[in-house]
């Protein structure tokens, strides 16, 4: 069983895993850092963008749209949460956010169920991405090393919104201190709509991206919401490169652990989140900012 | 809490819930309850108990409950299953030990985190479990399959047998364990345990500051709550004869909370309401109106409304409502307000209830006379900044010293220091002739020095006798102690202290009322109560004046002069006339040092002094 085939392609699969967690955590930290608001909605949201992505699929046809259509409900679905329901929770205790985010996934869940039952969808993945690519080593499917680079892309251009944009400034002014923002007659509320939109959509995309590779069903999103929270505690809550790291080593950790015995993968991940939480409680990257 | 009613009436609520249950059977199956839908609402009623205990009361937000449901659960149906154990309580009851076990060691993870961190590491820990039951233990749980053939348990009255299978039988079991259970967690509520819970809830930072163990009370809040769920998980299995894998799921946590918060929380009985509704509804929609699967989304949107507009559940919803209707519509506020003192009521309360009350009594001195406090060198840099810079400073026993400097001069930082909220970053403080320096302020608080706040820090939510109690509490019984059943009122010397505090800060007439509805003043004299009812032997207190009208002022001031009577006490304000006139020494700090040191003729004499704080104008 332990060869380096074998070895090499779960690092690959590893980091397939890897990059998606990164991207719908990266997504979760930013809402969190911004907004100061750990929403559980978002596994929901990431298997919401799923959903959005194969209707368009099945209407279209084009894995491009399928993409955008996906990506783009849920970027509306995140403003429209913001704004009709944790806007009026911003004064709110921090467990009043997470009970109603929590009833807001269950929420999305259920409406899904109710539209499309309980059996998985899927979609193929686009015709440039099929079969599998020779890398010299080994050959590996073309579509999840396309995932790895639409993801290293996305991730990317959410750095750049977040560090190198006016927007992304305010953003993170509004980390440290939102009143000083709000008094400098920034509209702080209308960034953190735009953030929780922007944060939301991360998951949604992955979501969308995510069903060639594992068909979909309304209850994905419970699982993948658990591993995120592991990847944030492992990165340190609020930050972005935290996020990303702690995804990748997240994917890693699942991956190689299952190569050896699949029934210790999760297990050992929250060894490692444990671990990470005794010897050094704030994350790997994880500044000791707003708690 | 502590206003408990006695003798037959203290039970009413049992007594009535008993009740309740006793009628269910007659009435609920006319509405279309089945049996087994009102045993699953009695596990789960039960179960929510111990979640409504750790974030009802404690306030401690938990997505994990599962892994103890879970665990108590199969650890009784393996032992009645696979090993031949004949006695389902003995099961049951091993099954609620190593669920609180198991509690303790996840309670010793999750609590090195608060918050949002809480929450998702319980989230997290709960999946490990449902994982390890799916997994790695899966030969002793059945895995996906769980297991099958637990048995009833079988009762010898010795004139009759009565073995519980299901149906009502079940019920009549469950619903004694229910009370059981009840009893147990009001016993707790109202324990010292209890309000302390409360108040580390509110006010973790002032709770430790006190003297509680904060950390020990919420692991312990956290381990009560695991041996309910596993209580509750092990019924489960007894209950369907058969112990289920999804028990571990993340949804049964799910479940509990939303249960507890649709019922009520921090009421103990919101949790059986709550699983009522819950499970009324699933049977109702789902076959009622054959709404099928979707009746999750109906009960999703209940909860999304009930939190956003009716926090506190139904059961709170019905309190709120009675409280109106009981009110008659004839006043406006809860309370009454702030009594509108006028100048000649005034007048006469100048024969403060500070002469009336004798000083409360400060702890036994040990054996110790010299200084009561010495600090050596003490220093505090915050990255860039040197807040507090070599500071020998000494304060004889019996004193009344005064501190003043301006803005910036570091007075309150030193005060953290001397307290143990903050580490020095070099230096040593001495109390009593022990060295404190890196402690931390729950034990120094328990040796007897402690300070009031210059921003108010008080439990918000309770009356202005219950805030003054937690002082007592840690006062009386130490920074930990597992009194889960006793009451407070059993406390030997508890009331006299907390009766005694409030008299002399002057708000016995107001003990009853909500910290939120008392006016300024009263709360900063609160404030100061709460460092009093510790019995500090050296009392701090840091800017009681500020923010207080003229008029306060005077009365507070002698206030102060009656609590420093017989204390070791220092005092920090900017109300230089007021300082001058109550203490005996000053010190002065500029800038992080010492500046100067005398009596406040001297000090108002100093030139420097007059320097530092009027920038030379006067000079």
């Amino acid at each position: 069983m332990l060869s380096w085939a074998n070895l090499l392609s779960q690092t690959f699969n590893g980091l397939v895993v890897g990059a998606l967690l990164a991207l719908i955590s990266s997504g979760l930290t930013i809402i969190y850092g911004t907004l100061g608001v750990l929403n559980l909605a978002h596994g929901a949201m990431f298997m919401v963008g799923g959903y959005a992505g194969v209707v368009a699929y099945q209407y279209t046809g084009s894995f491009l749209v399928a993409i955008v259509a996906g990506a783009g409900f849920v970027l509306v679905l995140g403003v429209l949460m913001e704004r009709l329901v944790i806007r009026h929770f911003y004064e709110r205790p921090a467990e009043d956010q997470i009970l109603v985010t929590f009833g807001l996934g269950i929420v999305f869940v259920e409406t899904i169920r109710f539209f499309f039952g309980s059996l998985s969808q899927s979609m193929p993945p686009p015709s440039w991405a099929e079969g599998v690519t020779s890398l010299g080593f080994m050959i590996y499917p073309t579509y999840r090393l396309a995932v790895v680079g639409i993801i290293a892309v996305t991730l990317l251009a959410l750095y750049l919104v977040l560090y190198r944009s006016r927007l992304g400034m305010i953003v993170r002014a509004g980390i440290e201190d939102s009143v000083m923002v709000d008094s400098l007659g920034i509209n702080v509320m209308r960034v953190f709509m735009v953030v929780f939109g922007i944060g939301s959509m991360a998951a949604g995309f992955a979501g969308i991206v995510n069903v060639p590779i594992a068909p979909i069903t309304p209850d994905i999103g419970e699982a993948t919401l658990v591993e995120a929270f592991v990847v944030v505690v492992i990165g340190g809550v609020g930050s972005f490169p935290g996020a990303v790291l702690g995804g990748l080593i997240a994917g890693e950790i699942l991956s190689l652990t299952s190569m050896i015995n699949p029934s210790y993968s999760q297990v050992m991940l929250f060894v490692v989140m444990t671990l990470v939480l005794v010897l050094r409680p704030r994350g790997l990257l994880g500044a000791e900012g707003r708690s | 809490m502590n206003q408990r009613p006695r003798g037959p009436r203290a039970l009413l609520p049992e007594a009535s819930i008993a009740l309740v249950l006793l009628v269910a059977p007659f009435v609920l199956p006319k509405i279309g309850l089945v049996p087994d839908t009102m045993n699953r609402i009695l596990v789960f009623g039960l179960f929510g108990i111990g979640f409504d205990l750790l974030f009802g009361y404690a306030g401690m937000l938990s997505f994990g409950q599962a892994a103890f449901f879970g665990t108590g659960g199969f650890i009784a149906a393996y032992l009645l299953t696979q090993t031949g154990m004949s006695s389902v309580m003995l099961g049951l009851a091993i099954g609620t030990v190593g669920a609180a076990v198991a509690g303790y060691f996840v309670g010793l993870i999750a609590l090195r985190r608060t918050g949002i961190y809480f929450a998702m590491i319980t989230v997290a820990i709960g999946e490990v479990f449902f994982f390890m039951e799916n997994g790695p233990l899966s030969s002793f749980t059945g895995g996906e399959n769980g297991l099958p053939g637990v048995p009833g348990p079988t009762f010898n009255l010795g004139f009759a047998t009565i073995h519980a299978t299901s149906g009502w039988s079940m019920y009549g079991f469950l619903a004694v364990s229910y009370v059981v259970g009840v009893v147990i967690g009001r016993r707790i509520v109202a324990s010292p345990v209890g309000l302390i819970w409360v108040a580390i809830r509110e006010n973790p930072l002032r709770a430790a500051a006190v003297g509680h163990n904060v950390h020990a009370y919420k692991l312990l809040a956290f381990v009560i709550a695991a041996a309910y769920s596993g209580a509750a998980g092990g019924l489960l299995g007894v209950m369907q004869g058969y112990m289920p894998p999804d028990a571990f799921t993340f949804e049964t946590s799910g479940q509990v909370i939303m249960m507890t918060v649709i019922g009520g929380l921090e009421t103990l009985f919101g949790p059986l309401v709550g699983a009522a509704v819950w499970l009324y509804l699933r049977d109702f929609l789902q076959g009622g109106l054959g709404l099928g699967a979707s009746w999750k989304l109906v009960l999703g949107l209940v909860f999304v409304l009930l939190v956003s507009f009716l926090r506190r559940g139904i059961l709170g919803g019905i309190a709120d409502l009675y409280a109106r209707l009981a009110r008659g519509g004839a006043t406006a506020g809860e309370q009454p307000a702030a009594p509108d003192l006028s100048l000649d009521e005034l007048s006469l309360s100048t024969n403060p209830a500070a002469t009336r009350a004798p000083p409360l009594p400060s702890r036994p001195i040990p054996a110790y006379t010299g200084p009561i406090l010495v600090t050596k060198g003490l220093t505090k840099r915050y990255a860039g900044l040197l807040a507090n810079s070599d500071i020998d400073f000494s304060v004889e026993q019996g004193e009344l010293r005064g501190i003043i400097g301006p803005n910036g001069a570091g007075k309150s930082t030193f005060f953290k220091m001397l307290t143990c909220e903050v580490h020095p970053t070099s230096g040593t403080i001495t109390f009593e002739g022990q060295d404190i320096t890196g402690r931390e302020v729950t034990e120094v608080c328990q040796t007897g020095l402690t300070k009031s706040y210059q921003v108010n820090q008080l439990f918000n939510r309770l009356t202005a006798r219950q805030n003054i109690m937690i002082s007592a509490l840690a006062e009386k019984r130490g920074p930990f102690r597992l009194d889960l059943l006793r009451d407070p009122a059993h406390i030997p010397e508890l009331a006299d202290l907390v009766d005694h505090t409030l008299d002399l800060v002057e708000l016995t007439g107001r003990a009853d009322v909500p910290v939120s509805n008392l006016a300024y003043g009263e709360k900063r004299r609160l404030e100061i109560g709460l460092a009093l009812a510790t019995s500090p032997s050296l009392l701090l207190l840091d800017e009681p004046l500020a923010g207080m009208s003229p008029r306060e002022r005077v009365e507070t001031v002698k206030l102060l002069k009656s609590i420093s009577r017989g204390r070791t006490t220092i005092i920090i304000d900017h109300d230089m006339d007021a300082l001058f006139e109550l203490v005996e020494r000053v010190t002065v700090l500029q800038e992080g040092r010492i500046l100067v040191e005398g009596s406040p003729d001297e000090i108002k004499a100093n030139a420097t002094v007059r320097e530092a704080y009027l920038g030379g104008v006067l000079v």
